[in-house]
């Protein structure tokens, strides 16, 4: 490109709008941590600011030293996102590649079933009554892995896309010629081979998991199930739902929890390992969403 | 045998089946509960049928008012991810530098990974009523009397359009960015020997370049236009029921009224009609997109 005099204007331009809209996309999440490491006396006062009027952690302390709530929630989150991940990231790739093979019997029909589930939802209601009073579901673990997230439609025809433009057909003629077998193929040729794909719909499944409130707001109430995304929702509208565990001995401790910066608090501690890994896996975070994984 | 060589094939891919009989196939057999009775003991097979009873209810009451919601704000967000996800592809794409260009799509996309209870609280750092950075100082210092955000539903509208895009125009943009990306370079650098302005540019070889892509997303968010993104507008507003008239959509009105006591009826109600038009929409949609550009087209 030219660097003439008017290129180099117009590109100070559009960097000077982009900087502004970068601001504007960061600041909030600036605001967040600020009113996080803010005392509560200046929140208070003065109410949520970019900069600080008086720094205090005392609501990191509060959480670190009464937050087994916190901490147990944060437990049951990671948990959940790592088993549900993994057998999200297990039926997708097995569903997809038995859809890649061209010459399965049923293929066809089999790829129907799974591509209708995108067209007709029977929506949150039938859900609900089936998850509740069919698999009893309600106040166990498996209400925060089972229902929506552990496969999509979606992933499967990425999946199976994938594996059958990457994958040269003539790679598993050879090894059929040498009497391997679909699941042989399977394990010592596509999983090595699909390792891309996986990396892309493991990182949204996971997100998804990790970012999960619905399932938690629906099927539980026992506080010792709350996912960091369900506490956070429950707190919203009642801050005491941070001392659920505590015994009613403890109830007085309520007046000190430093209310207004804690929530600020938790939800800095819920973001904070996304912040973490995007800087490195946001090539992947964009892959995904050109490709269409978000859509689950 | 020749199939048998396939029974493997089959057994991995039953536990898919499975998972999407039970999350997607048993609750599709279950809209049905609208035309019924809905009782603990019958459950969703066996409770007594009430023929149109729910629907009668449904929109003698609330559709209009969720049915007006959901389809405004969609059409809103359609049109401003629209534009503002174009123009901000266009701008860049064109920046020179590949670490700042980098900057600016980190940043765009950034709000997309919040979820949405995260997003609640950060909306409420600037809105709540007491300590809210609005109320606070930009009010304050101007000499205003505070808003009570959370009870006057006025304002609803824009601030979940503003939240909205805050937090999904990157996912467009990004979509953009790769449809800009694919346009064939010289067409550009003809347009430059020919002297064509950058504006002549983006008009002649950058829209019409997008325009599949363009009209791809747009019918496939038509064909979703019925559903809304429940989080949005279920937590951002704080579920508070004084917005109502300008937050409650078809998905808050489906979990408002299922955990309501006797609201299993109207909530199965609307749930179906979301589902039928959702359906047709969606197939509508496709057929069109099929027709436009077969590359983009779901099936």
């Amino acid at each position: 490109m030219l660097r003439s005099k008017s290129n180099i204007r117009y590109q100070a331009i559009i960097n000077i709008i982009l900087l502004i809209l970068t601001v504007i996309m960061i600041a909030p999440l600036v605001l967040l941590f600020m009113s996080s490491v803010t005392s509560e006396s200046a929140l208070v006062l003065y109410g949520y600011k970019f900069i600080p009027r008086e720094f205090s952690l005392a609501a990191y302390q509060y959480i670190a030293k009464n937050g087994q709530t916190v901490l147990r929630a944060y437990g049951v989150t990671i948990f959940v996102t790592i088993v549900g991940t993994t057998c999200n990231l297990l039926l997708s790739s097995m569903t997809g590649y038995v859809l890649s093979i061209r010459k399965l019997p049923f293929r066809s029909a089999i790829n129907f079933y799974v591509f209708f589930t995108m067209l007709f939802s029977g929506g949150l209601v039938p859900s609900y009554l089936m998850w509740t009073t069919m698999f009893h579901i309600k106040n166990t673990i498996y209400a925060l892995i089972l229902p929506n997230f552990m496969l999509s439609a979606m992933n499967v025809i990425l999946v199976r896309t994938y594996y059958m433009t990457s994958i040269p057909e003539a790679l598993y003629e050879s090894a059929k010629i040498d009497g391997a077998g679909y699941l042989y193929i399977y394990r010592k040729i596509v999983l090595p081979m699909g390792k891309p794909i996986l990396v892309v719909i493991g990182l949204f499944a996971g997100l998804a998991y990790w970012n999960d409130w619905t399932n938690g707001l629906y099927y539980i109430s026992d506080t010792k199930l709350y996912s960091i995304q369900t506490l956070l929702n429950k707190m919203l509208q009642d801050i005491e739902a941070l001392q659920a565990n505590a015994t009613a001995a403890s109830s007085g401790a309520a007046a000190s929890i430093p209310t207004v910066s804690i929530r600020m608090a938790i939800a800095v501690v819920a973001l904070l390992p996304i912040l973490c890994i995007y800087p490195f896996l946001q090539k992947y975070f964009a892959e995904g969403i050109a490709i269409g994984a978000v859509k689950g | 045998m020749q199939f048998r060589q396939y029974i493997p094939l089959y057994l991995m891919v039953l536990p898919g089946c499975i998972y999407f009989l039970i999350n997607n196939y048993i609750p599709m057999t279950g809209i049905i509960v609208a035309f019924k009775k809905y009782t603990k003991s019958g459950g969703i097979y066996f409770s007594d049928w009430c023929g149109l009873d729910n629907f009668q209810y449904l929109f003698k009451t609330d559709a209009w008012l969720i049915i007006r919601n959901t389809l405004g704000y969609n059409i809103v967000f359609i049109i401003l991810g629209l534009v503002v996800g174009v123009a901000l592809a266009i701008l860049i794409t064109d920046v020179w530098s590949p670490k700042a260009k980098k900057l600016y799509q980190s940043a765009i996309m950034l709000p997309f990974l919040i979820s949405m209870v995260i997003v609640s609280y950060i909306v409420f750092a600037f809105l709540s009523v007491e300590n809210g950075l609005i109320n606070n100082t930009l009010l304050a210092s101007l000499g205003l009397d505070p808003v009570s955000w959370y009870s006057e539903a006025k304002y609803w509208p824009f601030i979940l359009v503003i939240v909205h895009l805050w937090k999904n125009v990157g996912y467009g943009t990004l979509i953009y960015i790769a449809g800009i990306t694919g346009i064939d370079p010289t067409y550009y650098e003809a347009a430059k020997l020919d002297g064509a302005s950058r504006w002549q540019q983006i008009k002649s070889i950058t829209l019409p370049g997008l325009t599949p892509s363009l009209i791809t997303m747009t019918l496939l968010n038509i064909g979703r236009i019925f559903y809304s993104d429940f989080g949005l507008f279920y937590q951002v507003p704080q579920n508070s029921g004084m917005l109502y008239s300008t937050t409650q959509t078809i998905d808050t009105y489906v979990y408002r009224a299922l955990i309501s006591t006797g609201g299993i009826g109207r909530s199965a109600a609307a749930g179906f009609f979301q589902s039928i038009v959702g359906f047709v929409l969606v197939l509508t949609a496709n057929l069109i997109v099929r027709k436009v550009s077969p590359d983009n087209a779901m099936f």
